[in-house]
This record gives structure tokens, sequence and C-alpha cells, in this order.
């Protein structure tokens, strides 16, 4: 997909003057986080739980090598067949070449990233295949010609009444015309037409949760039951995956999975957890003749040994952005590729590139609540803070920035100085407050006193008080 | 060189070695085939009746229904009751699972049964369950020529028969019940863990049944005794 991070100020303006934007995204505190400390709470092993899977994804990603090749090897053993994609080009390429075999005009998708990283969808398009997005929210976007907004809930920037107006557009090809609003109708509405889709599909494309080395199980799990229809009715499934999913056994993925709904959704168990292995088998009577995974890396070895490694243990729930104040005010789309909220902030520069991405690591306040409800403990504030640096070093902040940190530091390196300054500008802000206490405009920071007052110093600094204190016997 | 070969070149540089040594490779091979689980939640640390108990309480909570039966006699009874309660047709798509055979369905002439997998047209169908978890209120089927993993998709009302034998507590007991059945490394085609009907959130973060799957999951526990 396109990148647009660079304009992460210019939409994060728009998005914060946008009603709709407002709306969706500022009912998203009142819903995820809630559900998920009832679900934690109620779980009285679920820090404990969390410290174990922080220590697995180590573990696996120590040992990266040894565990795909164990995957591969049972996949082949089943009568699957495994794809290695160094780059989305490749990957894209694969799964069209897997399409043609299979004589395909149209195929069904179950919810996935990685051919959002890909641009799958694009791809398929301009090459005479129709995909078909059947997860109700990426079924809303791609009608819309839109991204995911949220990891787990794509559509989340969508109003119902856009939506009812999307369907009753598209839908009326179907010889479906009435105008409907009833969520519950619009939700039947999708059913029906995605139906047929489903059962006319020559090829069923699914991402992965999961990847498990001992059997050789492709994991995905969903609430809306879209992914085991597209992945069981049509002859042929794929199973695309980025190489950092796999786990070693069984077991390891029941870790995995008591976290991962509950950061998600505060939900114990999603609807639906399906492993699949293989093609059918020689008796079955129903399921995909052919099963292919492939395995995309494009960018994620190169973590492997660095400072931001630990994103590679990131499970996809969507907790940061769930919790962070920062993406409930500017939505999904600002950060302006594929990942939003902390994860993205992280994640996206060594993705997309930091000279493009170089303002999502600032789009923070540094709270710590992402890195408090991850569930592998992903350190993001710190990754943010290496990005920041690493801009810095490499010149990639511009001038003015650049020019502003280096007077703070050197003050900053300069404590008397430091502390003189500190107790002029405190007496210099009293002087200009006046009586009010608050200043109404401050030279440059418009973008604090444009919407409210900055409160004025009381005329001594912490150090000064504290050291009155301290004299006091306080 | 092959996209293979240049993935796990850079996966070894970037870690700072060459392949997995021998010795550490069988470590992690034991590791895999150890199965060893990890903390267990305790909830699930009660008598098989209580568990049974827990698994219909926790089902109940994700919206299925769930109705006891004293023994599979009395299973075609029940699922005729079930359609009249819902205003169902009488017609059901059964799994052709042998265990499903001796059901004795002459108490019950009305309802018209066939066997096999799920067409789009069906719109009830029952299906025997591998095992279920108490910890969560989920069921688990395993595909296979007598189980067709489409009967549990594509009718909008799934009705599913599981003896209280086949509950345990956690998903680790499924994993080893699979694995005496398929042998370890194995498993059929299809594992599907069910955890109440199809929803979705989609719209504006309202919660909506029926997306995709099943609107309606009807359990029927036989009680027969002690965890098998």
């Amino acid at each position: 997909m396109q990148v647009t991070s660079r304009r992460f100020k210019e939409g994060a303006h728009d998005a914060l003057h946008d009603k709709n934007i407002q709306e969706a995204f500022s009912k998203v505190k009142s819903g995820f986080p809630l559900a998920r400390a009832k679900s934690a709470s109620e779980l009285p092993e679920f820090e404990g739980l969390r410290d174990e899977a922080r220590d697995l994804k180590n573990h696996i990603l120590e040992n990266l090598d040894y565990y795909l090749e164990y995957f591969e090897d049972q996949v082949l053993l089943q009568g699957g067949r495994v794809h290695w994609c160094s780059s989305y080009t490749e990957a894209r390429e694969v799964v069209l070449h897997i399409c043609r075999d299979a004589n395909a005009k149209t195929v069904t998708k179950g919810k996935s990233m990685i051919t959002e990283e890909m641009g799958l969808n694009d791809y398929l398009s301009e090459h005479g295949i129709e995909p078909i997005e059947t997860d109700l929210g990426e079924y809303i976007i791609q009608l819309a010609d839109e991204h995911p907004s949220h990891i787990i809930a794509p559509a989340l920037h969508k109003t119902k009444d856009q939506v009812t107006e999307l369907f009753h557009e598209n839908h009326a090809k179907y010889g479906l015309n009435e105008r409907i609003t009833d969520p519950q109708a619009l939700v039947n509405e999708a059913r029906s037409v995605l139906r047929d889709k489903y059962v006319a599909a020559d090829v069923g494309i699914t991402g992965a949760n999961f990847l498990i080395a001992e059997t050789g199980s492709t994991v995905i799990v969903t609430n809306e039951g879209n992914g085991d229809l597209t992945q069981s009715l049509p002859k042929t499934h794929i199973a695309v995956s980025s190489i950092e999913k796999v786990v070693p056994t069984l077991e390891d993925a029941s870790l995995f999975l008591r976290l991962l709904a509950r950061s998600a959704t505060g939900q114990e168990m999603s609807v639906y957890t399906t492993l699949s292995t293989g093609s059918k088998r020689m008796e079955d009577i129903d399921g995909p003749a052919n099963f292919h995974v492939v395995l995309v890396d494009s960018g994620r070895s190169d973590l492997l040994g660095s400072d931001k490694q630990d994103l590679l243990r990131c499970l996809k729930c969507g907790a940061c952005m769930n919790h962070c104040p920062v993406y409930q005010a500017v939505g999904g789309h600002t950060y302006g590729w594929v990942y939003p909220g902390p994860i993205g902030a992280a994640l996206n520069p060594h993705m997309v590139g930091l000279e493009e991405a170089r303002h999502l690591p600032n789009a923070s306040t540094f709270c710590g609540r992402c890195e408090e409800v991850c569930p592998v403990r992903i350190p993001l504030p710190k990754i943010m803070r290496h990005w920041r640096e690493q801009a810095f070093e490499t010149q990639i902040t511009p001038k003015p920035e650049r020019w502003g940190i280096g007077v703070w530091a050197y003050f900053a390196k300069r404590p008397k100085l430091y502390r003189l300054m500190t107790r002029i500008s405190a007496r210099a802000l009293k002087l200009m407050a006046g009586k009010k206490g608050v200043i109404r405009k401050l030279p440059l920071m418009k973008g604090w006193s444009s919407v409210r007052d900055f409160p004025a110093p009381e005329g001594a600094t912490f150090m000064e008080q504290w050291k009155k204190q301290q004299r006091e016997g306080k | 060189m092959p996209s293979r070969d240049r993935i796990f070149a850079r996966i070894r540089h970037n870690l700072g070695r060459g392949p997995v040594k021998e010795d550490a490779a069988k470590l992690l091979k034991a590791r895999i085939e150890g199965h060893v689980p990890h903390t267990i939640p305790k909830r699930t640390d009660i008598p098989h009746k209580e568990q049974v108990d827990l698994f219909q309480a926790k089902a109940e909570a994700l919206d299925a229904t769930v109705a006891r039966l004293s023994n599979l006699e009395e299973v075609p009874e029940a699922l005729r009751d079930y359609l009249t309660a819902h205003n169902l047709p009488p017609r059901i798509k059964m799994a052709p699972d042998p265990a499903l055979d001796d059901l004795p369905f002459d108490k019950t002439p009305m309802l018209e049964i066939t066997r096999g997998a799920a067409a789009p047209s069906d719109e009830v169908s029952l299906t025997p369950a591998f095992s279920g978890i108490a910890e969560t209120g989920t069921l688990c089927m395993a595909s296979g020529p007598d189980t067709p993993s489409t009967l549990n998709f594509l009718p909008e009302n799934h009705v599913v028969v599981i003896k209280a034998s086949q509950i345990s507590g956690t998903m680790e007991e499924s994993w080893a019940r699979l694995r005496k059945k398929f042998g370890a490394g194995n498993l059929p085609r299809t594992v599907n863990f069910i955890s109440g009907p199809s929803r979705t959130g989609d719209i504006e973060q309202t919660l909506i049944m029926g997306a995709h799957g099943p609107r309606r999951v009807h359990i029927l526990i036989v009680d027969d005794g002690p965890q098998d």
C-alpha cells in the first residue's frame, strides 16, 4: 500500500477536526480496555502467563531457523507445500501463480495483515483475479476502497450510516435495493451476499496467527467464522504468514491463546480457533485438496539481533492501540501504513524507512500504557525512544528541531547554568501572566496556547522550593 | 540465491551464529516431543462432575444453549424439541459418524435425516464433538470422513452431541486426546475449537450474532459417567 506516514502532522490535524473519526475512536476507550481489564482480573494467572509468553517468544526467536525448518518438514509430511519469500514482490507472485494454477476467477480472503502489507488485493485485481474480503470489517472497507484503521477492527472508522450507504450502492446488483439501517439487518445482508462468494471461490486465502512446528499446522483465530468458510470450501487453501509466527508445540500455542483474545477483546477465547494441517485426507468428504503455506520475511529477519528484536514478539492483538491516547485522538489512518498505534509507531520506521515514518515515534506521550497491556511485554516506549535517537543521529530530524535539542542539551549538561535559566524563566513567565496566573499566548508555542491557556509558574522553581522545604525541615 | 537460503542466511547472520549445532538441535527436538505444558489455570483443577458443570456454565455465558441428557437414546427427542422451540423445519444434516448410527430416530418419525458434508441449503446440522474444554466452554471438533468440518460452519443452527466423559479441564487435555487418536505430530486436516455462536463487532463496535458461521449453537451433553 502507499505509505503516507510523512503526512502524520497534517493527517492528525484533519483527524482531530473530523467528527466521525472523533466519535468512532473516542468509543474505543470505553470498549476494549474495560473488557480486557475484566477478563484479566478473572484469571489470577494472567500476569505470570505474560512473563511465560515473553520468555517463550524470545526462545523461539533465538532458534527461529530450527523451528521454521521443523515446521516446513511437517507441512510437507502432511501433504502441503511451503513457499519461501524474501520480499512482498515475490510473495505476490507466488500467490498469483498458485491462483493461476487453480484457474481461479475469484478468491475469498480471511482477515490477514501480511496480505495487507503485500498489497495483495490490488495485485490480484490487476491480474484479472477478483479478491473478496470476507471478514465483515474488511468487506466494508474493501467496498469503500480504504485500508484498515485498526488491526482487529479494520472498519472501526466507519459509521453505521456509512455502511448503510456502501451496502445500498454495492448490493443493488444482487437485487438488494432496500436501504437498511439496523445493524443486525446489515450483518444479515452481508452474510447472504458473501455466502454465494464462499461457494463460488476457486481459492481461499487466510493469514495465520500461529504456525505450529510440531504438527505443521497453520492457526487462525476469528469470531465470525468467515476464515473457516474461506479455507474449507474452495479446492485450494493458501495460508500466508510472516516467518516469526512459528511456535514449537500445541502446548505453546495454548499459552498464547490464553492471552490473545483476552488482550484483544476481553474474550477468554475467540469464537473460532482453527488448525489447518495439510490438504484434505484421502477419505475426507470436504476440505481443500491443495494446501499452500506462503512464508514471508520482508524485513523480519533484519530485526533479529537488533535493539528492536522485541517487536517480533507481537501477537497482533491490538491492545497497545486500544489503550493509546494518541491513537484514540488521531485514529488509525493517520499513521500512514498498515500498523497504527504504538506498534505502528515502533515497527513502521523499520518497515517503510525512518525518513518516511520519522513522525511516528514522536506520536507518543510516553505514558507507557501500551507496554503495560502488551501480552508479550514489548517495551514499545523504549523502542520509540531508540528511533528518536536514531533520527537525531542520522540527521533525519529537521534542522530547527536539531537546533532546539542542541540548545537544550547545552544547558542540560551545565546544571548551574540550567538552574539559573529556569529561575529567570519562572520569574519572567510569572510577570507575563500578571494577576490572572495564566498566559493566553506564548511565542513559538501557538500549538499549545491556541486552544488553552498556559498555566504560569508561581515564581520559584522546583529546586528552589525543595531547598526551602529542606531548610525549614518539612 | 533462492529465497529460502537467503532467509536462513539472514536469520543466522543476525543471530550471530551458523546453523543450530547438533547438541542444541537435540534439545530443541526433545522440547518439541516433550509436550510440556505452561502454567495451567487453577480454575479447572476440580472433580470431573464439576468440570462438566463449568463447561456448561461457560458455554452458556458465550450464548450457546445446553441440554443435559441421561443417555444417547434421548438425542432424537431433544433435537425435535429444539427444532420446535425455534420454529425450524424438521430437516437435519447429520455427520456420517458411526457413533450416531444407533440413535433411535424411530421415536421421531417426522425428522428427515440426511448424512454427509454440509450444503449451502442445510439449515440445521448435528455433529459429534471430539472433546470439550471446561476452562472456557469450548468444543473441540476433529475433521474426518465421518465428521466433515463444513457441518460446523455452513448451517445456521449447529447441534453438537458430546458425552460428559469427553469433557475435561483444559485445551492441553484435548491435545493429549488428539495425540492419542492420531499419533504425536499428526492432526486431522481441520481441528476447530468453537466457543459459542458466530458474532461480529465490526459495525460501530456493537456486538451482533450470526456473522458468517452458525447463529445458534446447541450442545447436548450426554451424562455417561466419569471422564474416559
